[in-house]
């Protein structure tokens, strides 16, 4: 009797074989090319057992709480989304970006092309060293302030947690525009952090607003696991030596001009 | 009435409901939308997980689906399934997402490779990642992890047809139009996904299986 290919058997098992009943019946028949199918019937139905995360019964609710300001961006006045309070962040930072990006231009025209080239780069970074510096120290303070959270009371049966909520939910919108900036700008380090980061305070703003001292402990167990306090403390450090660092252009030659005298 | 003829009759129901709610929605209710983002949240979000393999990434998949899809409504006037349409766009844009992550992985990989040294040096690396538990010794986790781990391995076009086809029940199809393929080739894709699977993951299964016949298995 001439077997059924390990193709052919896969194909019956996942309903797109051709001859679904040809092998059926072949199957029917054969001990060996069923014990072959239970073989991979024993996978398959593992793969099953992984589970995958109910995200809660208001998570249709999130989503269009989420996307509903951006709809206007793709039809609708443009303006009314930036007015925003979570957005005048995200507005201020792109603003910064482009007057520094004029100014750098302004800077350097006179000078050569490379140097211009070089500069502007200089410009660009130093402002997003700033505005993630800045981002940084407060998803700290943040996240300080929700690990030293405690119940007010012995009896105290929920902890309202619903500021640090919302304050996760502007972090986490600048974070995406800073984690994509750094992605452009080759950083893929910041990037790394950044994204870890996102993920912490995706975990703190999708928390309940009233949590039990049990879930509390949790997410304080969850930012402590992850390190995060101590890796956005190290990132920041770093990004105050880079913005030490990238003053010395003009410092250079100020320097220089006073050793002239 | 029976079950079948009942789920038949809800599932016209949600039909028309969702066509109604994408009329409004082009004539400038915007609101109607919400209606559409709601019911369909869910099942998209299954789809991103299974297809990116963490939450963070399902998460933003499933919002960048719905707004894509408020920008294209136009062009889904004259289709007949919200949900499928919508679906569709979460599994283009998984696959974006899941490249975009494998770059970001290879740049932050490449460092350890070329400067271990220095890696040793940096204090980000001294911070421990999940620590071994007990629990992640048993042969469940283990078997979890071999899990994951396969269906990562697995190329985005493969894991994009299991998951559409052997979690999420879609036609080959459907399936052959989000990866921009012919049925056939589709059809081997989906082969080759399971194929992949099955050579990773036997051995723990069979390990798995011999440990519960002899009852070693906590």
């Amino acid at each position: 009797m001439k077997h059924m290919s390990e193709e052919e058997l896969i194909a019956y098992r996942e309903g797109v074989a051709e001859q679904q009943a040809v092998i059926s019946r072949h199957l029917a028949a054969c001990e060996e090319c069923r014990g072959e199918l239970d073989r991979i019937e024993a996978v398959l139905a593992a793969l099953d057992t992984l589970p995958v995360p109910e995200p809660g019964a208001d998570y249709g609710r999130r989503v269009w709480r989420e996307i509903a300001p951006r709809l206007a961006e793709r039809s609708g006045r443009w303006w009314h989304v930036w007015m925003e309070p979570r957005r005048l962040a995200a507005a201020g930072v792109i603003v910064t970006l482009i007057v520094a990006a004029f100014v750098a231009g302004r800077i350097t025209r006179p000078g050569k092309t490379s140097d211009n080239i070089a500069n502007q780069e200089q410009v660009r970074e130093r402002v997003l060293v700033v505005a993630v510096g800045e981002h940084l120290g407060h998803s700290e303070r943040m996240l300080v302030e929700l690990s030293n959270a405690t119940p007010t009371g012995p009896t105290e049966k929920e902890v309202n947690i619903s500021a640090e909520q919302r304050r996760a939910e502007d972090l986490l919108q600048e974070n995406r525009l800073y984690r994509q900036t750094a992605l452009q700008e080759g950083d893929a380090g910041l990037a790394s952090v950044l994204d870890e980061l996102e993920r912490v305070l995706l975990d703190v703003a999708h928390s309940p607003e009233e949590v039990t001292p049990a879930q509390l402990e949790a997410i304080q167990k969850k930012i402590e696991g992850r390190g995060i306090l101590f890796k956005v403390r190290v990132v920041n450090k770093e990004l105050q030596q880079r913005q030490e660092a990238t003053k010395p252009a003009q410092s250079d030659s100020t320097e220089r001009e006073r050793n002239k005298v | 009435m029976n079950r079948m003829q009942k789920s038949v009759e809800s599932t016209q129901a949600i039909l028309e409901s969702d066509a109604i709610a994408v009329e409004r929605t082009l004539a400038g209710d915007r609101d109607a939308y919400r209606v559409l983002v709601e019911r369909h949240s869910h099942n998209v979000f299954r789809l991103a997980y299974r297809m990116t393999g963490n939450r963070h990434d399902a998460e933003e998949v499933v919002q960048e689906a719905f707004l894509r899809g408020y920008q294209k409504l136009r062009q889904f006037a004259a289709r007949s399934n919200f949900g499928t349409w919508v679906y569709r766009i979460a599994a283009n844009y998984a696959i974006d997402r899941m490249r975009q992550r494998q770059k970001e992985e290879a740049r932050r990989e490449a460092p350890r490779a070329e400067d271990r040294d220095g890696m040793e040096n940096d204090p980000l690396n001294r911070v421990p990642d999940e620590a071994p538990t007990p629990e992640r010794l048993t042969q469940s986790m283990e078997l979890r992890k071999q899990m994951e781990q396969a269906l990562a391995a697995l190329s985005d076009a493969e894991r994009t047809a299991f998951v559409m086809r052997h979690w999420e029940g879609c036609g080959i199809e459907e399936i052959a139009e989000v990866l921009k393929s012919s049925s056939n080739a589709t059809k081997n894709t989906v082969f080759r996904a399971v194929q992949k699977l099955r050579r990773a993951l036997q051995p723990f299964v069979e390990t798995g299986a011999q440990a519960r016949a002899m009852g070693t298995e906590s």
